[in-house]
């Protein structure tokens, strides 16, 4: 099946993507923002999924909304927002920061006029209905090793999580 | 109009930008936190936007990624719940003390 | 509208054969008919509910209280709908929006029969799962939103105990994934293909590896699918915030948990979603473990007689209930007070009765088996909540996590280690 209306589904997303990016460094309120993040997060699972990349985008889904954004909830939820709220919401060296950021689009740019050229132009199409199978393989055969220390970091990440949140250990 | 993979680096580059601002601008270490996850989605975009051209390392790639964000939030927002306890606030400008 | 009719040829769902207007058709019939059936749920939760406590249930609406599910829903539609001062405008909008949203697009995959699905996805079981797990969002939205302690405290409580409780979910669906690859008798099966060696995460997949297999997961390695299905059962309960794991609605602690702001059409958007949800973990739980649209022992019972013998169960089924509203008509008391209720419960058998004749004009029974046996297993699963209901007393939540963490979880991981050994010696 061949896709439909791939511009207008990929600028949608974009937007979307871009908007609520926005959304997340502007609100005051940390809900807003995350609900925000949800958007973003979302819309790039959209953006994979045009990108034949269905399985990833599922991890995307299940792993950061289901898992990681809800955590974030969670946490704000369990800290005191109403004061924070009246504060100033951005430090001393805004200035600087928005500076550093816009050096790095510059490199950005650059780097994508200069370099458009050696990227491979035609795409190769993978069979959609094996990726999961694919993906599989390949994390259990050439990144095997990667796959086993990443098991290892997440359970030092849990170790250290309880740790840190346990008032006496 | 054809989508190529630069569209997608544009809209990774955008994503990449907005969340540094949000880390080097921000006081609030929950806000930091989420410009971060930004940051790294970015950096998946990007992995993935390749592999439609390199294969499908990129892929496998992005779900280490993943992997490694989720084990940073945790983290994160348990040192965050600590600080909070001890000093009322979460604002990155006031986590000023080496020890307690 | 030649692609229109040319689908009817096909056999690939309506989203895998781009038919764009049959997959409109097939979310329109899926909305309708999900819409009804938690409507029926309300009215059968409370009276099966009813007689388990030795009472009658509503009574009063209709003939047995039949009609009370629009009575319900007409005094939702048409009380006020308060937002409380100091709610978070938006966000209290969009927490039941999404809870519906997410308790509905998983209905996208689900395979009521090898044609009958929106679409089949190479994900499925994957999305599922994790839009399911996107319910979570909209209750941590409400309760934030609402600004009030106890729906705080109930999301909090919710969130807790739905992001525990996907865990072990996961476990058990991962060894039922693993067992579509497994074929077992060796490694990857004597005589196994490199095609039929592949695991699957497609819902539809899933089911056919069943069927080719020749037996329902929840039998395979005995124990093991047994214990994954056990896992998951429990699991599913928590999940949906079900007694006896209804802690985030528990009445006597917090009021009515995360939606006591909420009033009206909103609250409604709430238990519509909630209902909506057990249906679709539910045929999870069929279509990983039970079979799917397959009736019982489509090979041992396989060939001619059988088959048609198996095809007549839909229309006994409508027969069986016509003539139990028959049998109430002729139960009910002489009294002019009975009069329309009396006629309504007979047109009521009569339109069931009916409804039974159409199934067994030859076309039509063939056509709706698949669906039968799919949704008979929901409904036993439905069935099951409110005996659970009736029966279990409340837990306790420290209790609750603990059950979650130390039970289950690890309960699951030495299922799943023990499935591919199993499979692969």
């Amino acid at each position: 099946m061949n896709p439909v209306a791939t511009p207008f589904f990929f600028y949608a997303l974009a937007a979307v993507a871009v908007l609520s990016a926005i959304a997340v460094i502007m609100r005051r309120n940390p809900v807003h923002s995350a609900i925000a993040l949800i958007f973003t997060l979302l819309s790039l699972a959209g953006l994979y999924l045009m990108l034949y990349a269905p399985f990833v985008a599922g991890v995307q889904i299940i792993l950061y909304v289901g898992g990681i954004v809800v955590l974030f909830l969670f946490v704000i939820m369990l800290i005191n927002i109403d004061r924070m709220e009246r504060e100033y919401q951005f430090n001393k060296q805004w200035l600087v920061g928005l500076l550093a950021a816009a050096v790095l689009g510059t490199l950005f740019v650059a780097v994508y006029v200069k370099g458009q050229a050696i990227f491979p132009q035609h795409a190769v199409r993978f069979p959609e209905q094996l990726n999961t199978q694919q993906v599989g393989k390949m994390l259990y055969v050439d990144y095997l090793l990667p796959f086993e220390i990443a098991s290892l970091l997440l359970l030092v990440a849990i170790v250290g999580a309880v740790v840190m949140a346990k008032k006496r250990i | 109009m054809e989508i190529t993979t630069l569209h997608y680096l544009v809209v990774a580059a955008a994503l990449f930008i907005i969340g540094t601002i949000g880390v080097l601008t921000r006081r609030n270490v929950v806000i930091i936190l989420m410009s971060i996850e930004l940051i790294l989605n970015a950096v998946n975009l990007n992995l993935v936007a390749f592999s439609r051209l390199y294969g499908l390392h990129g892929q496998v790639f992005s779900i280490f990624v993943i992997t490694d964000a989720a084990a940073e939030a945790a983290v994160g927002l348990g040192i965050l719940i600590a600080f909070f306890r001890n000093k009322e606030t979460i604002n990155a400008d006031e986590i000023d003390l080496l020890k307690f | 509208m030649s692609d229109f009719l040319n689908y009817l040829s096909s056999n690939v769902t309506p989203g895998q054969a781009g038919a764009y207007l049959w997959v409109t058709i097939y979310i329109l019939i899926i909305f309708a008919v999900a819409s009804v059936a938690v409507m029926a749920m309300t009215w059968l939760e409370r009276k099966i509910l009813a007689h388990m406590q030795v009472r009658l249930g509503p009574m009063r609406v209709g003939p047995h209280g039949l009609l009370q599910p629009i009575a319900d829903a007409v005094k939702l539609l048409i009380k006020e709908d308060i937002i409380p001062e100091g709610a978070d405008k938006l966000v209290f909008w969009m927490a039941p929006v999404v809870v519906v949203i997410t308790a509905f697009t998983t209905y996208i995959v689900i395979p009521f029969g090898p044609t009958h699905a929106v679409t089949d996805m190479n994900i499925g079981i994957l999305f599922m799962l994790g839009v399911a797990s996107l319910g979570t969002l909209g209750i941590i939205m409400a309760g934030w939103a609402s600004n009030s302690h106890y729906p705080l405290l109930g999301s909090l409580r919710s969130s807790a105990q739905m992001v525990s409780y996907e865990v072990a979910m996961g476990m058990a669906v991962v060894s039922a994934v693993l067992m579509t690859s497994l074929t077992g008798a060796g490694a990857y099966g004597i005589g196994a293909t490199a095609a039929n060696s592949l695991g699957t995460l497609s819902m539809i997949g899933i089911v056919e590896a069943q069927m080719n297999q020749h037996v329902w997961f929840i039998f395979k390695f005995f124990p093991l699918g047994f214990a994954a299905f056990g896992i998951f059962a429990i699991a599913m309960v928590a999940e949906t915030n079900r007694a006896p794991f209804d802690l985030p609605e528990a009445e006597s602690e917090l009021t009515a948990g995360f939606h006591t702001e909420y009033s009206g059409f909103r609250w409604s958007l709430f238990f519509m979603a909630e209902y909506a949800a057990m249906i679709a973990v539910a045929s999870i739980a069929v279509t990983l473990w039970l079979g799917g649209w397959l009736r019982p022992f489509p090979h041992w019972l396989s060939g001619d007689p059988w088959g048609t013998a198996f095809s007549f169960f839909p229309a006994l089924t409508f027969f069986v209930l016509a003539g139990m509203s028959f049998r109430a008509t002729i139960r009910m008391p002489e009294h002019p007070y009975f009069k329309i209720q009396k006629t309504g419960l007979g047109i009521f058998g009569l339109v069931l009765g009916a409804i039974g004749l159409v199934l067994l004009v030859p076309p039509v029974r063939d056509r709706i088996q698949d669906i039968y046996w799919f949704t008979i297993k929901v409904a036993a699963f439905m069935y099951l909540y409110i005996w659970y209901r009736g029966t279990f007393p409340r837990y306790r939540f420290d209790q609750l996590m603990k059950l979650g963490w130390k039970f289950m979880i690890p309960a699951g991981i030495g299922v799943l280690i023990l499935t591919a050994l199993v499979g692969v010696l």
